[in-house]
């Protein structure tokens, strides 16, 4: 599980100018495209926002836990853990919106999605080559995609 | 190393290959470093007006958000839009308040070496704003007139001389709508304070109020320029001339001018012809001095000098990086604070010359008129004595320079169409009205590293021309299209539709006039007003088959133009588009909602193939609605792609 690749992010880089927020909601959009995004009904989400609490800002998004809460609390089988890359991702059309990962989740990194009536949060881009959105837009490189190590590595002076 | 695909224009291709190669970074570099953009920002979203904020307000949202003042996306997108036009209109204005003051030291006898070039252009102005002109002497009337017009920007009742200009009708749309400007710096200062923190915060009234300030910009400060600018240094009359960075010789002392005023490079033109000036730059080995301008100042010192073009505004580091220009004297805007990084790698001597306009570590040569000519001598000779630190192993020059034909006017225009004893629009009318013209099309604007340097101008001009659509242009859109070739009049055959290519063949001219910089954006106003005059149609400039475009926008200037296009009636379409998309409401207002205040709008479309295709669909409903003749000559549906 040491080697499984989620979003990490370095607080003391973070600005909080939420570009991040915006480059997740047009990646997870239907055209893609910042401009045509803006048009589009329902408009996308964001699965990850960024939090500020005593003047420290830290973009929150799902930790793909080694023991997901939301995993076990979903009464769909929605959720799912893949054991080789540590990825936990939702099924859309098993989700019933009954929000019980919302619920449990410790990091308020699930959120319901009013619109489509499915909980939404962060999926790691799949299917983008270029890896997660959030980690391509921020302008002071506070976000890395990567394992436990490389982020340790990353974050040493 | 890749080859750049970031212009259409292939000695822009190689020279920025060069640079690349001497590992020197350019504008698209530099803003390879700034992506992803922040949308925020880009969206118009992001205020910094007061000290509560910075606010942003989420685009996605469908909550209605707010900033700490309780500003919403209408008013931060709004007040942004606003401030960005007043920022335009200053700049213009500014621009003209010096060409005043110029004319006013020459009435004084304080500017030796300027005179009035254009006596009865002079006479013609003071006559239209009633000053009395017998027993006054020229200088006298020069005095009056530059004392009027000085008195446009802060006079405290009335409204601007030059509105008069417009058609009845017109006026009484701007009167109605409440955005008939007062004074020039009146409504730029009104407009900072509307958007000061806890001001005006309707969306709608913030933008009339642009609307007002960019009309004390088309109609006030670039229209006084334009005048000032021809009574001063003569009016244009069309000159051949040569463009692109190909005007460079390897040989000569190269001193590349840039930005936006003539007041001092009229100066260095005439120096650069003087003999001791020459024969120094011979004594320093050189074969003799090439005086080559970039943006404005090119197009200004091109219309009435016939002084060779080196390039348009993302051309200006790379006249740098040929290795082979030994002076750049540059005054104000448009000027790459990035300049004096890619000079350091070169022998090149910046020089900055106004002093609103200075740049860290860059030699400064304070400009004065009253030393004008001095001050332009000694910047040749310091040229010629740099030419001989120049690096050959460093010289690379693109081949590439093309022919052109510019210096077209509003009033020259006139005489072209009618001959010199009959100046008159009629043929232009009659060639709309018979269908063999399907209008007037301003394209206009600058180069911006968001899109393909040239590539929209280009593409855009063509499909016009194809429509037989007589295409006027200003500023660095007339460059582009000059170092494609079709400022001569020999690509009308290449380009023009039939019917386009009679009206040209008749009356002798290229079929893109080069009207000249970005502040002789007035002149195409005042032809549009001669066009009413002229009549057959329509009787304000709403009613006119009449389209501007501005498809590689990047200066809040061009925002400022775009509106007043607008705000005149000439429906605008622009690209990038202003920072108001984060708000449908300014965006329906703009695109849609001024439609019943000036019977004009704006178009905010990225793709140039598309833009063209909304501009013949404009010009056709238009022509709809004034019952004219269809088309002569069907256009063969060719659409390249």
């Amino acid at each position: 599980m040491r080697n499984s690749r989620k979003v990490y992010a370095r607080p003391d880089l973070c600005t909080g100018c939420r570009s991040c927020e915006i480059a997740c909601a047009v990646e997870h959009s239907a055209s893609k495209e910042l401009l045509s995004a803006l048009f589009e009904s329902p408009p996308p989400r964001y699965r990850m926002d960024v939090q500020a609490v005593n003047g420290v800002k830290l973009p929150v998004n799902c930790r793909h836990c080694t023991e997901p809460d939301c995993l076990f609390a979903c009464k769909s089988g929605a959720i799912s853990k893949d054991l080789k890359t540590g990825e936990v991702q939702i099924n859309l059309a098993k989700c019933v919106g009954c929000w019980m990962c919302v619920m449990v989740c410790p990091f308020g990194a699930v959120s319901p999605d009013m619109d489509r009536a499915k909980a939404t949060k962060c999926d790691l881009c799949t299917g983008s080559a270029s890896g997660p959105a959030c980690v391509q837009s921020c302008p002071t490189k506070a976000l890395i995609y990567g394992n436990a190590d490389e982020f340790n590595a990353w974050r040493q002076p | 190393m890749t080859k750049t695909n970031k212009s259409a224009d292939p000695a822009t291709i190689s020279a920025h290959d060069h640079a690349r190669q001497l590992d020197v970074a350019t504008a698209w570099e530099r803003h390879e470093t700034m992506l992803p953009l922040c949308a925020f920002g880009d969206l118009g979203l992001c205020c910094t007006i007061c000290y509560m904020g910075p606010c942003r307000i989420d685009p996605f949202s469908k909550e209605d958000l707010r900033g700490a003042c309780g500003a919403d996306r209408n008013t931060i997108s709004a007040r942004n839009f606003t401030r960005a036009v007043s920022a335009g209109t200053a700049a213009h204005s500014d621009h003209a308040r010096g060409v005043c003051h110029t004319l006013l030291d020459t009435a004084k006898g304080k500017a030796p070496g300027y005179q009035v070039s254009d006596p009865v252009k002079l006479g013609k102005l003071a006559t239209e704003l009633g000053i009395k002109t017998e027993n006054l002497s020229q200088v006298d009337l020069a005095a009056k007139v530059g004392h009027f017009l000085t008195d446009e920007f802060g006079k405290q009742d009335g409204t601007l001389a030059f509105l008069k200009r417009a058609p009845k009708v017109q006026q009484e749309r701007w009167e109605r709508a409440g955005v008939t400007p007062r004074a020039i710096d009146r409504e730029v200062v009104e407009c900072l304070h509307r958007t000061h923190e806890g001001v005006d915060s309707d969306y709608r009234s913030l933008i009339l109020s642009a609307a007002r300030c960019a009309l004390a910009d088309g109609w006030g400060g670039s229209m006084i320029a334009t005048e000032l600018q021809d009574v001063l240094f003569g009016s244009p009359r069309p000159v051949r001339s040569k463009v692109n960075l190909g005007v460079l010789k390897a040989d000569c002392v190269n001193v590349v001018v840039h930005g936006h005023e003539p007041v001092l490079s009229e100066m260095l033109a005439r120096a650069a012809r003087e003999v001791e000036i020459l024969d120094y730059a011979k004594s320093k080995g050189a074969a003799g001095i090439i005086l080559a301008g970039i943006c404005c100042t090119a197009n200004e010192i091109l219309m009435r000098q016939g002084m060779p073009v080196a390039g348009n505004f993302l051309q200006q580091e790379l006249a740098v990086t040929t290795g082979a220009v030994d002076s750049m004297v540059v005054d104000v805007q448009c000027v790459m604070p990035g300049l004096a990084g890619v000079a350091k790698h070169f022998h090149t001597k910046l020089i900055t010359t106004s002093n609103k306009a200075r740049i860290a570590g860059v030699d400064h040569v304070p400009f004065e008129e009253r030393h004008a000519l001095e001050t332009a001598r000694r910047i040749l000779r310091s040229a010629a004595d740099n030419f001989c630190r120049r690096d050959p192993a460093r010289v690379d020059i693109p081949p590439q320079s093309m022919d052109l034909v510019a210096g077209f006017t509003a009033e020259n225009t006139f005489h072209h169409l009618g001959g010199t004893y009959r100046g008159s629009y009629r043929p232009l009318n009659d060639g709309i009205m018979a269908g063999r013209l399907r209008g007037v099309v301003g394209v206009v604007g600058c180069n911006t590293v968001r899109v393909q340097h040239d590539y929209n101008h280009l593409a855009i001009v063509k499909e016009l021309l194809k429509h037989d659509v007589l295409v006027v242009e200003t500023g660095c859109a007339a460059i582009a299209c000059a170092k494609a070739g079709m400022l001569t009049p020999e690509a009308a055959l290449e380009f023009a539709g039939k019917g386009l290519q009679e009206i040209c063949a008749a009356v002798g001219i290229p079929p893109v006039l080069h009207m000249g910089s970005c502040v002789d954006n007035s002149r195409i106003l005042i032809a549009c007003c001669e066009m009413v005059r002229e009549g057959g149609i329509g009787d304000d400039l709403s009613q006119l088959p009449v389209a501007a475009v501005a498809a590689e926008a990047m200066s809040e200037k061009a925002v400022a133009i775009g509106l007043y296009a607008v705000a005149s009636g000439i429906t605008t379409f622009f690209n990038p588009a202003p920072r108001v998309l984060g708000s449908p409401e300014v965006f329906n207002y703009l695109t849609a909602g001024l439609e019943k205040d000036f019977g004009a709008h704006w178009v905010f479309d990225s793709d140039p193939h598309k833009i063209a295709q909304g501009v013949i669909e404009h010009l056709d409903a238009k022509r709809a609605a004034l019952k004219l003749h269809p088309m002569l000559y069907p256009v063969e549906m060719s659409r390249t792609a």
